[in-house]
């Protein structure tokens, strides 16, 4: 009886230990999102609201601005998410080579832009990519150009920028997870592999790669996610232009509510919307690397 | 050919791909570092030399900028969110781990679902709440929402699998109540995970720039990397100037990571044992 009680009583401690950040995110997540979910029902301007079914929804397809952000959001992810997994788990595969030298120095390069703030690192390519800029000094003084060209002026060419930030900001972040996970992998595998004949090119596509599948996963989903909620970049690099050919989808929900006129309600419906397209892209990654097992 | 030679060859290629990708990572940067220490002229003119202009550009930047503050704003809510969040979210980390039961298995489930939710989803109503609330402009209101973070809580909560339970056990029989085996045994065997939840807390933190926006509408509340963007809204822009903003918005992150750097792959190690 007495042992059942110390049990009951460690029960409670663990609930106890648990409970202050439960009840933060329930107050700061779960909350405000079916709140969210409730003002993308209503329609006005500021805090005066009506019901107005699913109207916000339907003006989403009928928004111009909003189907462009849209694409553009969807090209920032398809063109820098790829990239930055499979070029970061190479260069983990490489520089977890012991026989290496240098390889402090190259982990260290390559991290280095993700201890960057993506204001600054937005900055940056801002400044390097301006009219007066360094590229446009160097293209121009080698004689490549004849004027600068407005990098930042073209709707293509700003968004190609956006991605390449992108891909230079996150590149060392993601690299950092696979060496973890590479840490994880026993070196006797490798070994036996070796015994039964398999080259390094079979070891990596049967040892390494099922192996860093939690990790790939992982990584994956968060790369999406910040994908699709790409703001610093949109607003600090391009602020949008020019028009609306570089604004995400986030900068776009964010200037309907707090730099145009307020309208809470078609801002939470985008909001919405973004977490429709995170939960299906997790759930679908979650179901496909599933598979492989 | 020599055997060394013909190792060199072999391994050519690949240290041409490194040294290229880290030319291209580092390439940005060393440009922030030759701008912050050149004339604006000598920039525009595509200088690759660090010049000795730098205490200029900081002279420039202080006379025109309130940095301090800014700076002094960043600090603090960036260190009283890192203190809070690893204390908060590794107690629940540990909580869902040692004391586990199928129940608290469940609600761990429900907060990575959360994991999910986008905060461009969420930050309509979480505004509306603090205008109410009087939240907005304040320390508080800056580190609420990063308090209890699931990525934090997930990385505790895999890492104290490797804790032995054995330790645990023997300080029960010592009379040590519950809070003190957390803070005593667990905390101080458990440095690198909490290097690496510091390093990417701290992170996190300073770079924050849409919720800070969002909510520190005043001057005296605003963050370093809301200067840093509100530098480049005018028509000429003094590049010295602006690189030297962006080199110091960078070096207390640059700092945190490489002093943590052993102890933060360590910990992300230990969260992916599974």
């Amino acid at each position: 009886m007495k042992k059942a009680s110390v049990k009951m009583r460690q029960n409670m401690t663990g609930w106890v230990f648990v409970t202050p950040a439960v009840v933060l995110l329930i107050v700061l997540s779960i909350i405000p999102l079916v709140k969210a979910f409730l003002l993308s029902l209503q329609t006005g301007r500021g805090s005066n609201l009506t019901w107005a079914g699913l109207s916000n929804y339907v003006r989403m397809l009928q928004d111009p601005t909003f189907k462009q952000t849209i694409i553009t959001t969807f090209e920032y992810m398809v063109f820098s998410v790829p990239i930055m997994i499979i070029l970061g788990i190479i260069l983990a595969v490489l520089l977890n080579d012991q026989m290496l030298k240098l390889k402090g120095i190259y982990r260290t390069c390559i991290f280095l832009p993700a201890a960057v703030s993506l204001v600054a690192s937005a900055v940056i390519f801002r400044s390097l990519f301006a009219m007066d800029g360094f590229v446009n000094t160097v293209l121009v003084g080698m004689g490549i150009l004849d004027t600068p060209y407005n990098f930042l002026g073209h709707p293509t060419s700003a968004r190609i920028i956006i991605i390449i930030m992108r891909i230079w900001r996150w590149l060392g972040y993601q690299m950092i997870f696979f060496l973890a996970g590479l840490q994880n992998i026993d070196a006797s595998m490798y070994e036996a592999a070796k015994i039964d004949g398999a080259n390094k090119w079979q070891s990596f596509w049967r040892i390494t790669l099922p192996m860093l599948k939690p990790m790939i996963l992982f990584t994956t989903v968060m790369a999406i996610n910040s994908a699709l909620q790409v703001y610093d970049e949109s607003v600090n690099l391009t602020n949008g232009g020019p028009g609306f050919s570089s604004m995400s989808l986030a900068h776009y929900v964010y200037n309907t509510s707090f730099v145009n006129v307020p309208n809470f309600g078609y801002s939470c419906a985008m909001g919405m919307l973004i977490l429709l397209m995170a939960a299906i892209i997790t759930f679908v990654q979650m179901k496909v690397g599933d598979k492989r097992e | 050919m020599n055997k060394t030679a013909k190792r060199l060859l072999r391994r050519a290629p690949k240290n041409i791909l490194l040294s290229m990708i880290s030319l291209f990572c580092v390439f940005p940067l060393f440009w922030v570092i030759v701008a912050a220490t050149n004339k604006s002229v000598d920039i525009l003119r595509g200088t690759l030399v660090p010049g000795g202009y730098l205490l200029e550009n900081w002279k420039t930047l202080v006379s025109t900028y309130a940095i301090g503050p800014a700076l002094l704003n960043s600090v603090k809510y960036s260190v009283v969110t890192t203190f809070v969040s690893l204390v908060v979210s590794s107690i629940a980390g540990y909580g869902f781990e040692i004391y586990h039961d199928k129940h608290k298995d469940h609600v761990f489930a429900g907060l990575m679902l959360t994991m999910m939710i986008p905060f461009t989803a969420t930050m309509i109503p979480l505004y509306q709440m603090y205008s109410k609330l009087h939240l907005l402009d304040t320390t508080l209101g800056f580190i609420l929402p990063s308090i209890s973070s699931v990525f934090l809580i997930m990385l505790f909560r895999q890492n104290s699998r490797a804790f032995p339970m054995e330790i645990v056990e023997a300080a029960r029989i010592d009379g040590e109540n519950e809070l003190g085996i957390f803070f005593k045994m667990y905390v101080p065997t458990m440095k690198a995970t909490y290097a690496a939840g510091m390093t990417i807390t701290f992170m996190n933190a300073w770079n924050n720039y849409m919720w800070a926006k969002l909510i520190m509408s005043d001057d005296t509340t605003q963050t370093f990397p809301m200067l840093v963007a509100n530098m480049t809204s005018g028509h000429y822009i003094d590049y010295g100037q602006l690189m030297l903003a962006v080199l110091i918005s960078t070096l207390p992150t640059v700092i945190v990571f490489f002093a943590l750097q052993r102890s933060f792959v360590e910990g992300m190690t230990g969260a992916v044992k599974g």
